[in-house]
């Protein structure tokens, strides 16, 4: 079963350090593929942390892992991913005659990937 | 750890648009490396710390290592015979290496853009259409008792934020520090900021611009009704008491991030922000001021501005200089298959454009200049290994706030900087443009740009 979700890609501590390290390493590469999730939203759905899941659009698709987090900190339907190569799969290339591409608050289908 | 170490103090960290410029930097100078950066925050320390002497060629044609001069030659030769080049990047170099990029492209009438297009570019438009009520960070710190953070998470991206300019620092008129200042912290989340905030303020997600709209009626005296909460969640009680907040302040500060500009209504947003600024002066003194997130990503607003008039998204295929943004912003150019070559400077589209973009720029040649290999620069038809600015390499950045601090570096590399090699390219196309013109049986003054 898949359902909608609203996606925010933003900055994290970790995003900084890690790209510091490089983007083409193993850190990065973790810090970029882990989703925070609202902890009663994983729970409706069955999802642990390290569950990989795939956020998909009309415009792309990736897989993540989801990491809980406290309800009070992340509304329901609400998720947040650092910015990186798996959320700039997601982004549509229409910039509505600005130049800058819808980046944050992107409706997205989560799906457990089943193991 | 030898024992050969060298301290540079009033270094410079370009990591974030913060530039703080008082770094103490202990540096082995036999490893090359610097092993501690006092003053520096968790970014900072990472910035100064990783940044090493890397083994690697300094220059590669489709991955092959080569001469700096073949490498120059190449990439010359690659811009100057395409069609529709686009230069993009510039926000990690020095404003002297974006002084030159600015010439390339205007002699070879691409197209050049910045990182500001897919950060603050939506602000950049609203400053045209709107102004801005503007200052300096000093003059901040030194006055600001209300201080509000809208769509940012600073802890995180610019942890030094807080504590060298807006929210403890003890001031001219700000004595007491924090004690004499408000802070409120407008986010659809709670964040490592959050703590910081005497007001959180959580609208419902894409409602940033209706919540602006109702504080300009309030500030103007309009009544509003209850029902503003259904529609942004916020309540009106809350909107009516920052409305009195920022009213009767004496010097308030609207620090703005990308939760405005990269959602639905961009610069409608910025706009609608700095909009409530110009209002509020009617009452106080009221600033808005945009968190920059790249070491000198306003420097390259700065320098293009400079140079061509506008500040981002400019094409000169006409022979000068023309704005267009949706068109001449690299996103566009790339994803609308403009583009036939391109000249990528300190930054990584391949890892955070869109994926119809990312196609684009992997099927077309492009000449890429970085400090560290990355999607984008492993993939270059050219790579040029750089120095990095404020490590190895001197300059002139501009801090968010738009003033200049110059580089102190704290070591050599054997790599070259962004500016020796953009210079290099810069003759070279020169050249070639001139040949070129001459070649096709003109006369007289060529019509290129005149050599920097």
């Amino acid at each position: 079963m898949s359902e909608k979700m609203i996606l925010i890609p933003g900055r994290s501590s970790k995003q900084g350090t890690s790209l510091n390290q490089g983007k083409l390493k193993d850190e990065y590469k973790q810090v970029t593929t882990t989703l925070e999730m609202n902890s009663d939203d994983m729970k409706k759905r069955g999802l642990i942390d390290g569950d990989e899941v795939r956020l998909s659009n009309e415009t792309g698709e990736t897989i993540v892992r989801c990491l809980g987090v406290k309800p009070e900190d992340l509304p329901p339907g609400m998720l947040f991913i650092p910015y990186g190569p798996p959320s700039s799969q997601l982004m549509a290339s229409d910039t509505a005659g600005c130049g800058m591409p819808l980046s944050k608050h992107m409706e997205v289908e989560i799906e457990k990937i089943s193991t | 750890m030898s024992e050969n170490i060298k301290i540079v103090e009033n270094a410079t960290c370009t990591f974030c648009g913060c530039v703080c410029d008082d770094m103490i930097l202990h540096v082995d100078m036999d490893e090359k490396r610097i092993t501690k950066a006092k003053n520096a925050c968790v970014l900072g320390r990472a910035w100064f710390a990783e940044h090493t002497i890397e083994d690697t060629p300094a220059a590669m044609i489709d991955g092959k290592a080569v001469s700096i001069e073949e490498a120059i030659e190449e990439a010359a030769q690659t811009l100057s015979n395409a069609k529709f080049p686009i230069t993009y990047g510039l926000s990690d170099t020095t404003c002297e290496a974006q002084r030159q990029a600015v010439a390339i492209s205007d002699m070879i009438k691409g197209n050049i853009d910045t990182t500001t297009s897919v950060c603050h570019g939506p602000s950049g438009l609203a400053f045209q259409g709107v102004g801005e009520s503007t200052s300096t960070l000093g003059e901040v710190k030194n006055r600001a008792d209300l201080v509000i953070y809208w769509g940012g998470n600073p802890a995180e991206s610019h942890p030094r934020h807080f504590g060298r300019y807006a929210v403890t620092p003890k001031g001219m008129f700000t004595p007491g520090g924090k004690k004499d200042r408000t802070i409120v912290l407008v986010d659809v989340r709670k964040t490592k900021s959050s703590p910081v905030a005497d007001i959180l303020i959580r609208p419902k997600p894409g409602k940033d611009f209706e919540v602006l709209w109702a504080l300009r009626a309030l500030v103007k005296g309009k009544k509003l009704s209850p029902d503003i909460e259904a529609r942004t969640g916020v309540p009106l009680e809350t909107l009516q008491d920052l409305t009195e907040r920022m009213k009767n302040c004496r010097f308030g500060v609207l620090f703005f991030g990308m939760g405005l500009t990269m959602t639905r209504g961009r610069h409608f947003n910025s706009g609608a922000l700095l909009a409530l600024a110009t209002d509020l002066n009617e009452f106080t003194h009221f600033v808005a001021k945009p968190v920059r997130g790249h070491g000198n990503v306003t420097g390259a607003d700065n320098v293009v501005s400079w140079q061509t008039g506008y500040p981002f998204g400019v094409n000169f295929s006409r022979g000068y200089p023309r704005f267009n943004p949706g068109e001449f912003t690299t996103v566009d150019t790339l994803s609308n298959a403009d583009a036939d070559a391109a000249l990528i400077i300190a930054s990584d589209p391949a890892s955070n454009f869109p994926k119809k973009a990312i196609a684009h720029l992997k099927s077309i040649p492009a000449v890429v200049l970085d400090t560290k290999c990355t999607e984008t620069s492993k993939d270059a038809h050219v790579a040029f290994r750089t120095s990095t600015y404020g490590i190895n390499t001197s300059g002139t950045v501009y801090r968010m706030d738009d003033v200049p601090i110059t580089l102190r570096p704290a070591f050599e590399s054997p790599f070259p900087d962004d500016y020796t090699i953009l210079t290099g390219i810069r003759k070279r196309v020169n050249e070639l443009m001139l040949a070129k013109h001459y070649a096709s049986g003109a006369s007289g003054q060529a019509k290129v740009a005149a050599p920097i």
